[in-house]
């Protein structure tokens, strides 16, 4: 195991009597991208806020590369091995290379030193054309390119992003976010990331860390948060799944079957009969078929049958509601969309693996 | 129309003459609002930028003070800084009464809450991140400063502009604390007053004029620096 970069425990930070950060434990690696997601106000800012050392917490203790770094008397000796930057590029006044220069000449590093890395890293971010330009007359991708030249120049061991794309129209956001991949990749940078993009929190991290209500709820790698929802909260946040109730009918040799919403289905694990259930689907885990082309399924698989009632565009895929008695979420590439001729009011057959279904710990005890 | 023309006149022979007595009063004016708004500067910046960045009970209290500061009489400022300097007053033991630095405390004192108000209102204006920002660049509290002065430098120029024009043109405090004292004391406001009450009104116009012409040149040198700065 790598050792911690960062380490928290026992973390609170608390205003005016209200809790509204709580992390017991969290380590993040050297070189590993930790992504942060969730909603407004679940308290990624101010996490990244603690990390970054410009936030006392309430309680607990910080851990920088393996010392302890609470309420130290050199925070800003600290601080200059890190780099924080937030969803506005927050420029200051006078030309892109003065920015990018501000953080090296605070640390007063040697000018021939200052002249070379601001070039490396103007280059990189292909601002190099925009050097001698004032901030003021940038557009807001250029700006934010100079805000990460600014904090890369830095060679930073833990870099800090605060939704550093939000504020970027789609094509500026896509490319930024691929080219922000290559530098990490290149630099091997410890890397962490807050954003409420989904898409952003599915390709960026090594881990992904849910933060719902101040509190880290669930932290696992992208695709198994996506696939395995902790609770039903960071199942709602994520947003594209199925959430559905049903109810335990027997199980046998390791699976159980569900009764729901009219259907039975076969999942994967032994539960109580009678037991309430949450079940949670990945729209990529159900193939949709037509009525007529189903006899090549396995016995094993579930298959229920359904009307599309919504069809949305997004992008190259399209995302399919199929009413079964309950709603479920189904996102197809635009191919397959085509070749099955789907409409609104087509009858369709939804066709998922026990094992794609997934039981969400329903930890409020709520019945479905 | 006459008047004011001859006091025009009066005026440009005085100064081509080099009259030694409005030299004199023209130099310790410019020397004592000049010193004056420098070190309300000092003290008005950091303040207005402190009150900016903190939250702390009392804050706001505080921030009313200085914007009822800002239209502070010069008279009042006078008075209580005479009450402070007189012999039998607390500081009466320093022995600078009806002296420039008794102008000079009066008048920083009037042109402090110029200044703080208009830093602190540009602080205020600025994004709430930006302090993070600064720290998170690996800036010290001092080079947090000088990068917010840098950021409020407009409205520093301004704030200067406005506490120099104060200073400059106040009577009330000048005349109090100073007492119009040829040589050691007498500016152009309390020389004007003095003038204007002896009759000599082409004298007290010619005063004026000097005075208008100073208080315009020092302005219009800030604006031009002021205005060579482009706002983001």
């Amino acid at each position: 195991m790598k050792p911690a970069a960062m380490r928290l425990e026992d973390i609170e930070v608390r205003h005016a009597d209200k809790t509204i950060l709580r992390v017991p434990h969290l380590s993040v690696e050297k070189g590993e991208v930790l992504t942060l997601i969730g909603p407004n106000g679940a308290g990624k800012s101010t996490l990244l806020q603690v990390l970054g050392l410009l936030q006392t917490p309430s309680r607990g203790n910080v851990y920088f590369g393996g010392e302890r770094v609470t309420g130290s008397s050199d925070l800003v000796a600290l601080r200059r091995r890190l780099a924080l930057i937030f969803q506005e590029p927050l420029l200051f006044r006078g030309t892109v290379l003065e920015n990018v220069t501000l953080g090296l000449r605070l640390r007063k590093v040697p000018q021939n030193e200052i002249r070379e890395r601001a070039e490396l890293w103007l280059a990189k971010l292909n601002i190099a054309h925009l050097a001698k330009r004032s901030v003021a007359k940038l557009s807001v991708g250029e700006a934010q390119r100079v805000n990460l030249a600014r904090s890369m120049v830095l060679n930073p061991e833990v870099f800090l992003l605060d939704e550093p794309f939000a504020s970027l129209d789609p094509p500026a956001h896509d490319s930024m976010v691929e080219e922000l991949q290559n530098i990490l990749g290149e630099t091997k940078t410890t890397v962490i990331f807050a954003t409420h993009n989904r898409t952003e929190a599915q390709s960026f991290g090594d881990r992904l860390a849910v933060m719902i209500d101040g509190q880290i709820v669930q932290i696992a790698p992208p695709g198994r948060v996506f696939s395995h929802p902790a609770n039903r909260d960071v199942a709602n946040f994520l947003g594209l799944g199925t959430i559905a109730g049903g109810r335990v009918l027997n199980s046998t040799n390791g699976t159980s079957n569900v009764a729901i919403a009219g259907h039975q289905i076969t999942v994967d694990g032994k539960y109580r009969p009678g037991e309430e259930l949450l079940l949670y689907i990945s729209p990529e885990d159900i193939t949709v078929l037509l009525p007529e082309s189903s006899s090549n399924l396995t016995a094993e698989t579930n298959v229920i049958g359904g009307t599309v009632s919504t069809v949305t565009p997004i992008e190259t895929q399209f995302k399919i509601i199929v009413d079964c008695g309950f709603a479920v979420t189904v996102v197809l590439s635009k191919r397959s969309f085509l070749d099955l001729s789907l409409a609104k009011g087509k009858k369709v057959l939804l066709a998922l693996e026990p094992g794609a279904v997934h039981i969400i710990p329903n930890r409020h005890g709520q019945k479905s | 129309m006459d008047l004011i023309w001859q006091g025009f006149v009066e005026a440009s022979r005085l100064l081509v003459t080099g009259d030694a007595q409005v030299l004199t009063i023209v130099g310790l004016s410019l020397r004592v609002s000049l010193t004056a708004t420098l070190a309300s500067l000092i003290l008005g910046v950091p303040t207005g930028i402190a009150l900016g960045l903190s939250r702390f009970r009392g804050r706001r209290f505080i921030v009313s003070l200085v914007n009822v500061g800002m239209g502070l009489p010069p008279v009042v400022v006078g008075l209580m800084v005479a009450i402070m300097l007189w012999r039998s007053g607390p500081f009466g033991f320093l022995g600078i009464m009806y002296s420039p630095l008794a102008i000079i405390i009066a008048q920083t004192f009037i042109a402090f809450p110029i200044v703080t108000a208009l830093t602190l209102a540009t602080i205020q204006q600025l994004n709430p991140k930006i302090r993070l920002q600064i720290l998170a660049l690996g800036a010290s509290k001092w080079q947090m400063f000088w990068i917010l002065v840098g950021e409020a430098k407009l409205a520093i120029l301004a704030a200067t502009i406005a506490g120099f024009g104060a200073v400059i043109s106040e009577v009330g405090a000048s005349m109090m604390v100073g007492g119009n004292i040829l040589g050691q004391t007498r500016v152009l406001t309390t020389a004007t007053v003095m003038e204007t009450g002896k009759g000599n009104f082409e004298v007290a116009l010619a005063l004026s004029t000097i005075l208008f012409a100073l208080a315009y040149s020092v302005t219009l040198a800030l604006t031009l620096i002021q205005q060579r700065e482009r706002p983001l």
